[in-house]
C-alpha cells in the first residue's frame, strides 16, 4: 500500500455553496503531510468526508484502502481525529474523556498515556466544562496520540495552545513519524507545517492549488537578495527570473526564481561584490503568492 | 441602577431572537383558550344543561383531582374557567420557566453571557430582560385571552380574572425559574428543577382538591390561580397575593446572581475520576453517564406522583362511601372498584403524556450531542451511526417504562392490598405504545430532518390538546385518532384490547426504523 489518503476530484455541497470543488489529494503511508490553507478553504469538510461524517456528491476518495463512507467503523479503529473544535461532556473528566475514547478506538497504551499527560502538563481529574480551549485541545491530542493507530487526522490540533506546549506538539509528531505512523495534519501556520511536514498540500476555495515535497514546493518559490555591488546595477532587472527589483544607488535587493539563480548570481559576480545577505524560499511567500493574487 | 445598565439592548436582542417563538406560543395559548370557550358555550347554552353536566362532575372526583374544583356551573363562564383555567395555567407557566432560563443559565453555559458582560452591560441586566420579556409576555397573553373571551360575550370581570389567572402562574414560575437559574450550574438542571416544581404544584392542587379544598391546594401557584374564581365570585386579593410571591422570588434570584461569579453556580465542582471506569467503555457506558441522572429525576418523581396519586384514590372511596345517593349512582357505574379503576386510567392517560416528553427529551439528547460537535469524536472512532443512535433509544424506550412501573407500584402499595400492585403497575404501563410512536416520531425527525427534530414537542402539544380538549369540544374522530393516545383503553371501558396496541408498537417501530435508516443516508452537521 502505497497511498494511505487517496482523494481524486472530490466534490461536496451544501446547498448553493460549493465547499469542495474537485480537490485531490495524496498521502503516503507513513509521511506527515501538511494540509494547508486559511480558513474556510475546505480542510475541515475534507476531514469529515475522510472520517464518512459527510458524504462526497462526487469524486473517488479511499482511505486505508477502503471506502471512508461505506466502511466508516473498520476504518475508524485504524485511525485517530482530533476536531478544529474540541467540545468535551460537561460533566466527564478529561481522564475519562481520554479513556473512552482510546477504548473506543482500538485501546490505549496506559504507559503512553500517562507519558502524554506529563508532557502535556493536563489534569485530567478537571470536568470538561472547567477546561479551557487550551486544554481541550489537550485531552483530544493525548487521546490520539495514546491510541495505537496507523492514522491520525489532526484538524488545526495547536489552535489554543500556548508556544510550549505546541514545541511539544511538534516533538510528538516527530516521534509518531520515526514510528512510521502517517498523519494528516490540516493547519494555516506555515512554520509549523515547514518544521514537521514532509510533504505539503495548499488548498484554496475547495481545489488543490500546489501539492508536493517541501523541497519541490521551496523550489517553486524565490529566493530573496540584498547585495552591495561594486559598481551600477546595469541590465538586472532584464535578466530571466528576476522579479521585484528595487535600486538605491549600488545597494541592490531583488527576488530570484529558484532555476534562475545560478545566472543571477554570475552577474552579479561580474559587476563586483561588497556584501550579500540571501533569505532561503519560505512557505509564507508561495502561500502568500497564491492567495493574496487572488485579491 | 447601574447594575441595569444595557437592560433595553438585552431585552430587544431577546425579541429579536425570539421574535418567531414568543409570537408562536402567545398564539396558540390565546387561540386554543378562546377557541375552546366559545365551543363550550355552544355545547351548553341552557342552564339545564350545564346543571346536567355538573351533576356528573360533582359526582367524580377523579374530575376534580384531574382539573380542579368547579366552583359555579350555573353560569358558562364558570363552566369555561374550571375546563380550561388550571391547564391555560400549566401550560403558560412551562413555557415561561423555559424562555427563562434559556436566556438566563442557557446563555451563561454557552459563553455568551461572557461576550455580553465584557460590554457596558449591569451584572443584573440579564436576568432583569428575561424577566420583563417573559412576565410582558404573560401579560399580553392575559390581554389577549381577556379580549377573546370579552368578544365571545362573557363577562369582562371574569374575563379579566381569567386571563391574569394565566399571567400569574407564568410570572411565579418565571420567578421559581429565575432562581434556580442562579443555583445550578447547567440550564439542564435549571429547568428540570423548575419543571419539577410546576409538577409538584399541579400535584399538590389536585391532592388538596381532591381532599375538598385542603391547604394542599393553597400552597401551589396552580392551585392560586384557579382561586383567583374567574366567573364565580372573583377573589382579586388571590391576584395581589400571587404576584408579591412572585416578585418576592424574582428579588431572591436578582440576589443569588449579587453573591456569585459569571458561570458558576452554588454547587462548587469538585475533582473527578483520572482515568475511566470500565463502565464507560463505549457508546452504551457513554449514553449511561448522559442520561442516568435523567432516568434517575423522572423515576423519583414518577415514584413520588404515583403514591399522591394512589392515595387520592382513597379520598375517592371515602367520598363514594359517604352518601346512599352517591352509592346508588356509583352502582349503576359499574360498582365502587370501577369508578377507582376509571380514576387511575385517566390519571396514568396524564403520566402517559408527561412520559412522552422524558422519551422525546432522551431522543432529542442525539440531536444535541451532534450540534453540540460531541457526536463527532465518537463517530469517529469504531462506532457506527446504528449503535450510537441505538445506545442513547436504549433510554428513550426503557426510561419512561421505568419511570411509569415505578409510578404504577407505588400507587399500588399507597392505594391498597399487594395485589394493587401488578394490577396498578399494569395499567401504567399500558401507556408505553403510545409513549413509543411520540419517541418514534422525535427519533424520524431526527434522521430525516435534523432541523426539526425539536418538532416533536409539537407533535406531544398536539396530543395534549386533543387529549384535554378533543372529547369536551366534540372534535370528529378523525382528529382525535391522529393521537397515539386515543387508541389505549379507556377509562370505564373495562378490559384491554390488544390489537389497537399492536398497532401502536407497529407505528412506533415504523418511525424508529425509518428515522434509523435515515441517519444512517445523511451528512453529519457540522460547526
Amino acid at each position: 500500500m502505497a497511498s494511505t489518503i487517496e482523494v481524486a476530484g472530490l466534490v461536496k455541497t451544501f446547498g448553493r455553496t460549493r465547499a469542495l470543488d474537485g480537490l485531490d489529494l495524496t498521502v503516503r503511508a507513513g509521511e506527515v503531510h501538511g494540509f494547508l490553507g486559511p480558513n474556510g478553504s475546505g480542510k475541515s469538510t475534507t476531514i469529515r468526508v475522510l472520517l464518512g461524517l459527510l458524504r462526497a456528491d462526487a469524486g473517488q476518495v479511499r482511505l486505508l484502502d477502503g471506502d471512508p463512507w461505506r466502511d466508516a467503523v473498520a476504518l475508524h479503529r485504524r485511525l485517530a481525529y482530533v476536531p478544529g473544535d474540541v467540545t468535551l461532556w460537561p460533566n466527564l473528566t478529561g481522564g475519562e474523556v481520554i479513556d473512552l475514547l482510546g477504548r473506543l478506538r482500538c485501546g490505549i497504551d496506559p504507559r503512553r498515556r500517562a507519558d502524554l499527560i506529563a508532557r502535556f502538563e493536563l489534569d485530567p481529574t478537571k470536568k470538561g466544562r472547567a477546561y479551557s480551549k487550551g486544554n481541550r485541545v489537550k485531552v483530544a491530542l493525548v487521546a490520539a496520540l495514546a491510541s495505537d493507530v496507523e492514522l491520525l487526522l489532526l484538524d488545526e490540533p495547536t489552535s489554543g495552545l500556548d508556544p510550549l506546549m505546541e514545541e511539544v506538539f511538534r516533538t510528538c509528531i516527530t516521534e509518531e513519524r520515526h514510528k512510521g505512523r502517517t498523519v494528516l495534519l490540516s493547519s494555516h501556520l506555515l512554520d509549523e507545517v515547514e518544521a514537521v511536514c514532509d510533504r505539503v498540500t495548499i488548498i484554496r476555495d475547495g481545489k488543490a492549488v500546489e501539492s508536493g515535497s517541501l523541497a519541490e514546493l521551496r523550489h517553486l518559490t524565490r529566493t530573496a537578495i540584498s547585495v552591495e555591488l561594486a559598481g551600477p546595477p546595469i541590465g538586472l532587472a532584464e535578466l530571466p527570473g528576476v522579479h521585484d527589483v528595487h535600486v538605491d544607488g549600488t545597494r541592490v535587493r531583488l527576488k530570484v526564481d529558484a532555476a534562475a539563480l545560478d545566472g543571477v548570481m554570475r552577474a552579479l559576480t561580474a559587476i563586483g561584490l561588497r556584501s550579500l545577505v540571501s533569505q532561503p524560499p519560505t512557505l509564507e511567500e508561495l502561500f502568500l503568492r497564491h492567495y493574496v493574487a487572488e485579491r | 441602577m447601574s447594575t441595569l445598565a444595557g437592560t433595553g439592548a438585552l431585552v430587544r436582542l431577546i425579541l429579536r431572537r425570539d421574535r418567531v417563538r414568543l409570537a408562536l406560543w402567545i398564539a396558540a395559548i390565546v387561540v386554543v383558550t378562546v377557541a375552546s370557550a366559545a365551543a363550550l358555550a355552544k355545547l351548553f347554552p341552557t342552564p339545564e344543561s350545564r346543571a346536567l353536566f355538573a351533576a356528573g362532575i360533582t359526582g367524580n372526583q377523579t374530575f376534580v383531582a384531574l382539573i380542579g374544583p368547579l366552583f359555579d356551573a350555573t353560569t358558562i363562564g364558570g363552566l369555561i374557567a374550571w375546563r380550561l383555567g388550571g391547564f391555560g395555567a400549566v401550560v403558560v407557566a412551562l413555557v415561561s420557566l423555559l424562555t427563562v432560563v434559556r436566556h438566563t443559565r442557557a446563555e451563561e453555559e454557552a459563553g455568551r453571557r461572557e461576550l455580553l458582560g465584557s460590554a457596558a452591560v449591569g451584572r443584573h441586566a440579564a436576568l432583569a430582560a428575561a424577566l420583563l420579556v417573559t412576565g410582558g409576555a404573560d401579560l399580553l397573553v392575559a390581554v389577549l385571552v381577556a379580549a377573546g373571551l370579552i368578544a365571545c360575550g362573557l363577562p369582562a370581570a371574569g374575563a379579566i380574572a381569567m386571563g391574569l389567572s394565566f399571567a400569574l402562574a407564568g410570572w411565579t414560575f418565571a420567578a421559581i425559574a429565575a432562581v434556580a437559574a442562579q443555583l445550578f450550574e447547567t440550564a439542564r438542571a435549571a429547568s428540570g428543577i423548575a419543571g419539577a416544581m410546576l409538577g409538584a404544584a399541579y400535584l399538590a392542587r389536585a391532592v388538596g382538591d381532591a381532599e375538598g379544598g385542603s391547604w394542599l391546594s393553597w400552597v401551589s401557584p396552580i392551585g392560586w390561580a384557579q382561586r383567583v374564581r374567574p366567573f364565580a365570585g372573583e377573589q382579586w386579593w388571590v391576584c395581589a397575593f400571587a404576584a408579591t410571591v412572585a416578585a418576592a422570588l424574582a428579588t431572591a434570584a436578582q440576589t443569588l446572581s449579587a453573591r456569585r461569579d459569571l458561570g458558576a453556580g452554588i454547587v462548587r465542582p469538585r475533582p473527578g475520576r483520572a482515568t475511566a471506569s470500565r463502565w464507560l467503555g463505549g457508546p452504551f457506558g457513554l449514553a449511561w453517564r448522559l442520561q442516568r441522572g435523567a432516568l434517575l429525576g423522572w423515576t423519583i418523581g414518577f415514584a413520588v406522583v404515583g403514591a399522591a396519586l394512589g392515595s387520592v384514590a382513597e379520598s375517592i372511596a371515602d367520598l363514594l362511601n359517604s352518601s346512599p345517593r352517591i352509592r346508588v349512582l356509583v352502582a349503576t357505574l359499574g360498582g365502587q372498584g370501577a369508578v377507582v379503576d376509571a380514576y387511575f386510567t385517566a390519571v396514568f392517560g396524564i403520566l402517559g403524556l408527561v412520559a412522552s416528553g422524558y422519551g422525546i427529551q432522551a431522543t432529542l439528547r442525539l440531536r444535541s450531542e451532534e450540534e453540540d460537535a460531541r457526536a463527532e469524536p465518537v463517530l469517529a472512532a469504531s462506532v457506527s451511526r446504528l449503535r450510537w443512535a441505538t445506545s442513547h433509544l436504549v433510554f428513550a424506550a426503557l426510561g419512561p417504562a421505568i419511570a411509569l412501573a415505578a409510578a404504577g407500584v407505588t400507587a399500588g402499595f399507597v392505594h391498597g392490598a399487594p395485589d394493587d400492585v401488578p394490577r396498578l403497575a399494569a395499567t401504567a404501563m399500558v401507556q408505553l405504545p403510545a409513549v413509543w410512536v411520540l419517541v418514534g416520531i422525535a427519533l424520524a425527525l431526527f434522521g430525516a430532518a435534523p432541523r426539526f427534530a425539536r418538532a416533536s414537542w409539537g407533535a406531544l402539544a398536539g396530543c395534549i390538546v386533543l387529549g384535554q380538549l378533543g372529547q369536551p369540544l366534540q372534535f370528529p374522530s378523525w382528529a382525535m385518532s391522529l393521537s397515539p393516545f386515543t387508541h389505549l383503553p379507556r377509562p370505564g371501558s373495562g378490559g384491554v384490547e390488544a390489537a389497537p396496541l399492536l398497532l401502536l408498537l407497529a407505528t412506533a417501530s415504523a418511525f424508529t426504523l425509518a428515522g434509523l435508516l435515515a441517519l444512517r443516508r445523511r451528512d453529519l452537521a457540522t460547526a
